[in-house]
């Protein structure tokens, strides 16, 4: 029950190298508090890992207890739709505290995005279909909660702090130098 | 661990508590798949416990015309603030009096902790056991193995009816 189902491919939000030797998969809520921690934990094994380590995130909204976290998600894919996934997934997370319509308005205006569209877009739901799917890939995972992270298709089950992870990546690259000498 | 009970045995009826002033029972249920969710306790102290988990992949449950009950040893007034805090759209059922008689019947009591195993069960139509799994407690097990077992079940159901369809027709 702990391997990822769904492949990372094109409609996956990713950073880093394509053929980096490690990726790593976050199932995330733009209002779970846990995420908003693993946020710079995340980008710190980045800068850690540079070009060994790629990131894709995925939206695991839980509606019912996070009533902010799909219109955070909507506001993300609406960035996306103009190139900004990522500098509007780390506002959201950046300013977690203060998550709300009037925010997630301010920081479509901050990256030049209408937010007149972005209302458009939240009252029509343009986004959600693709926000549905990741969270339905993330069920059919075993996702239970959030943050959930997959390293090299793996589940990693400890916490997600930054020492931990690094290991657990460490063991990730070493399997794949391994890998990579054995095929060479 | 308990040892729950397994697939092919017929589900143990109930009848609990599904609010403080209204009884739910299995029987009631048949002719539609069960989900039975046993679980340690309400407000279990992270965000997406399993319940909340279940509370958003219900319109999926409900694609297979699947009912989902929780079950705990939780009080009814206590299951009504917890189901209303977390916006609960599916019943949870208290195990309350006996305590834990129910989990009992399905091996999914915890005698030295005095509450529930986290074990689900898959109970098809006719009020047999399809699927069960126990994780461990400290464990959310996720709604994936219940999917799939939904999955299964209706794909067993679907080769059925056409093995009796063809019976039928020559």
């Amino acid at each position: 029950m702990t391997k990822l189902k769904i492949p990372v491919g094109p409609a996956d939000h990713a950073l880093g190298d394509e053929h980096a030797p490690v990726t790593l998969v976050e199932y995330g809520d733009y209002q779970c508090p846990h995420c908003g921690h693993a946020h710079p934990v995340v980008k710190e094994l980045r800068k850690h890992f540079g070009k060994q380590l790629r990131f894709v995130y995925r939206h695991f909204p839980l509606t019912q207890i996070h009533p902010m976290a799909e219109p955070a998600a909507e506001t993300a894919e609406f960035a996306a739709a103009h190139e900004r996934f990522w500098q509007m997934h780390d506002r959201i997370f950046e300013n977690q505290e203060n998550l709300g319509l009037p925010l997630l308005g301010d920081l479509a205006q901050d990256l030049e995005l209408s937010s007149e569209d972005l209302v458009g877009a939240l009252e029509s739901h343009e986004f959600l279909p693709k926000i549905k799917e990741d969270f339905m890939g993330g069920v059919r995972s075993g996702v239970n909660g959030t943050p959930t992270f997959f390293i090299n298709g793996y589940r990693y089950e400890d916490l997600f702090e930054f020492a931990g992870m690094v290991d657990a990546i460490d063991a990730e690259l070493g399997n794949a130098n391994i890998e990579h000498r054995r095929a060479g | 661990m308990s040892s729950v009970l397994s697939p092919g045995t017929q589900a143990p009826d109930f009848t609990l508590s599904v609010t403080p002033d209204q009884k739910l029972s299995l029987h009631d249920l048949r002719g539609q798949p069960v989900v039975l969710a046993f679980y340690p306790a309400d407000w279990s102290p992270v965000c997406g416990d399993q319940m909340s988990l279940y509370n958003e992949v219900l319109p999926e449950f409900q694609k297979y015309k699947a009912e989902v009950l929780g079950i705990s040893v939780d009080g009814a007034w206590c299951h009504a603030a917890f189901a209303n805090h977390q916006h609960l759209h599916f019943p949870l059922l208290s195990d309350f009096e006996p305590k834990g008689a129910v989990a009992k019947t399905y091996g999914a009591y915890r005698e030295k902790d005095g509450f529930c195993e986290r074990a689900l069960f898959v109970i098809d139509e006719n009020g047999v056991i399809f699927w069960s799994y126990c994780s461990p407690v400290a464990v959310n097990p996720g709604a994936d193995g219940i999917l799939e077992a939904l999955e299964n079940m209706k794909g067993k159901r679907q080769s059925y009816d056409e093995v009796e369809n063809t019976r039928r027709a020559s």
